[in-house]
């Protein structure tokens, strides 16, 4: 078994390794930072990806549910919650108000959902900049405790006030998060996502609930950016309206867009790989944008899955083309 | 009887697609719905189906009163369809296309998704018999992991009839399955058709414009014209009807 995975799953295997070892690898305070916030990101963007890349629900108000995850956490913590307690309470607001913005705004399609969430964001961030008694107004909340160290009978226990340790709660999540999507993508209900976003007059004519099926798929995308929300807060110590702005929103649809929608890949590649090439472009300032701008359209127009969905499209041809009937089982089996 | 519609009319901005069509599908058979272009054949496979409403009338699935319901509901009565555009995931592969329209067979909901319970696993295994199944009860087992943009017009057709079958329904409605297709293909569609009605022992309600074939194939016939029926009958009576025979078949018989 063991053996099977490493000659199988290699690839995996050895990133796992990497992304284990990697805080002996780096020693820069600054780079450590952008990794971990490129984790968290990745946490956001992969759920992004279920309801906008495999669901076809272009939901532009998943910066909007990260700060409601990062605001409820943020409160409850202040008032003396537990973290561990707090963190999936947090989720759980988000995906609750997912639901409940859900329910009208999946009854509209195409652009009108687009708009019609992109203006929940917008809300979201307005009600956090003005409701000075519970958000603090534009200050925002400030001294967010980090997580509670976690006990552990005879070595003593865990405590997240370093780098390195904050850095494994977020790849513990992340790990979660891709185990979950995974499981979700790779199996009937996730083909049944896939089906509305395809051909939602179909789908429903060959007996999915296409309706429940997006209301199922916004919740847990939003009850993952809340989570994520949530993590951001307790780990930089204040949030802002900004937690919530469009902006967020807007980047994490660029990660997605460039690294691969509808890929499980696409979204952690997108979240570090664009992070990082603007760090090292920093030389061109503003000018920076121009050379997205032109990524994003030629993207777009040749690449419509993302990098990495224009690598698995090409792998899934060639299976196709050279694949026999024994393999058809498998690939059954797999779906 | 299984299928009823009662008085059945739709009207789009005031004009009448179908008016006061009444019709009954019989247990086992193979009914054949004809009629010239704009005929309101398809907008009758709407309503039956759930994609349309009604405007007034009634159907009735074995005595079940079904009018207005959504189609995902209509398709769990056991009513499968077809389109006249073959409509498929076009996105999808092959056994991805059949395993969705399996889907309302199988209970996986999110939690036994994401905790792979006994249940899921037996639902997946159940389906992949299934899809291997159809996959050479359609002949399309050597195309499986192919993407549908890779199949032929004839392939996407035994596909689409494939999914709209492997919802084990009691009926299945037919809306032009040759259309488009020359005729050595068009055969092998009929005897596909046969096979499902004798083999599956699924009731067939088709749409076709292909007179020839349908009268070798279909027990029964219901002639259509401006939304009304005009004739109904045998292959043998149809054919013999003056009404039918000014309406739509003139020219062919004459020749």
């Amino acid at each position: 078994m063991g053996i099977k995975l490493l000659r199988e799953k290699w690839i995996y295997v050895l990133l796992l390794v990497l992304a284990l070892a990697l805080p002996l690898l780096v020693t820069n305070r600054y780079h450590f930072q952008i990794i971990i916030m490129g984790c968290l990101f990745s946490i956001a963007t992969l759920s992004m990806n279920l309801i906008l890349g495999y669901t076809g629900q272009a939901s532009l108000a998943h910066a909007g549910f990260f700060g409601l995850g990062a605001y409820a956490l943020a409160i409850m913590t202040k008032s003396g919650l537990s973290f561990w307690l707090a963190l999936p309470l947090s989720g759980l607001f988000a995906a609750l108000i997912g639901f409940l913005i859900g329910l009208p705004t999946l009854r509209t399609r195409g652009s009108y959902f687009a708009i019609s969430t992109m203006c929940f964001g917008v809300i979201v961030s307005l009600v956090a900049g003005n409701w000075m008694e519970v958000t603090g107004g534009f200050n925002g909340i400030v001294g967010v405790p980090v997580p509670n160290p976690i006990p552990i009978p005879l070595i003593g226990e865990i405590s997240f006030q370093t780098q390195g340790a904050q850095y494994y709660l977020v790849l513990a999540f992340l790990l979660l998060t891709l185990l979950v999507m995974h499981r979700l993508v790779h199996s009937l209900l996730g083909l049944s996502f896939m089906a509305i976003r395809n051909n939602e007059v179909l789908a429903e004519a060959v007996g999915v609930h296409t309706f429940a099926g997006k209301v199922l798929s916004f919740v847990v995308a939003n009850f993952f950016a809340g989570l994520a929300g949530g993590i951001y807060a307790s780990l930089m110590g204040n949030i802002s309206p900004g937690t919530a702005s469009l902006d967020l929103t807007f980047n994490w649809l660029v990660f997605l867009l460039l690294g691969g929608v509808a890929t499980l890949s696409g979204p952690i590649v997108g979240a570090f790989v664009i992070p990082v090439l603007m760090e090292y472009l920093q030389f061109l300032a503003e000018y920076r944008m121009i050379i997205f701008g032109v990524l994003l359209i030629v993207v777009i127009i040749y690449f419509p899955r993302g990098f990495m969905g224009a690598f698995t499209t090409l792998q899934e041809r060639v299976r196709a083309v050279y694949g026999r009937r024994k393999e058809a089982v498998k690939g059954v089996a797999r779906s | 009887m299984l299928l009823e519609a009662e008085n059945l009319s739709k009207h789009f901005a005031g004009l009448a697609a179908v008016s006061n069509v009444s019709l009954h599908v019989k247990e086992g058979e193979i009914l054949a719905i004809v009629g010239p272009n704009g005929a309101g054949k398809s907008v009758l496979f709407g309503l039956i189906s759930g994609l349309l409403r009604p405007t007034s009338g009634h159907i009735r699935m074995q005595d079940k009163e079904i009018t207005g319901w959504k189609p995902h509901r209509i398709a769990h009565q056991g009513i499968a369809r077809t389109f006249q555009t073959t409509a498929l995931f076009d996105q999808l592969r092959v056994v991805d296309n059949l395993a969705i329209g399996y889907r309302q067979r199988t209970a996986g909901g999110f939690w036994s998704t994401l905790l792979h319970t006994r249940r899921w696993e037996e639902d997946k295994n159940r389906t992949t018999a299934k899809v291997m199944k159809i996959l050479s009860f359609i002949g399309l087992a050597e195309k499986a992991l192919h993407f549908v943009s890779n199949l032929s017009q004839a392939e996407q057709k035994r596909l689409s009839i494939g999914v709209a079958l492997i919802s084990e329904p009691k009926m299945i409605l037919l809306d032009e399955p040759t259309g488009g297709l020359i005729l050595e293909d068009t055969d092998q569609i009929t005897d596909l058709i046969r096979k499902i009605h004798e083999v599956a022992g699924v009731t067939v309600c088709l749409i076709e414009h292909k007179m020839r074939m349908v009268m070798g194939l279909a027990d029964r016939m219901i002639v259509l014209n401006f939304g009304s029926v005009i004739a109904e009958g045998t292959p043998a009576e149809i054919s013999q009807n003056p009404k039918v025979i000014e309406a739509y078949l003139g020219e062919e018989h004459l020749a």
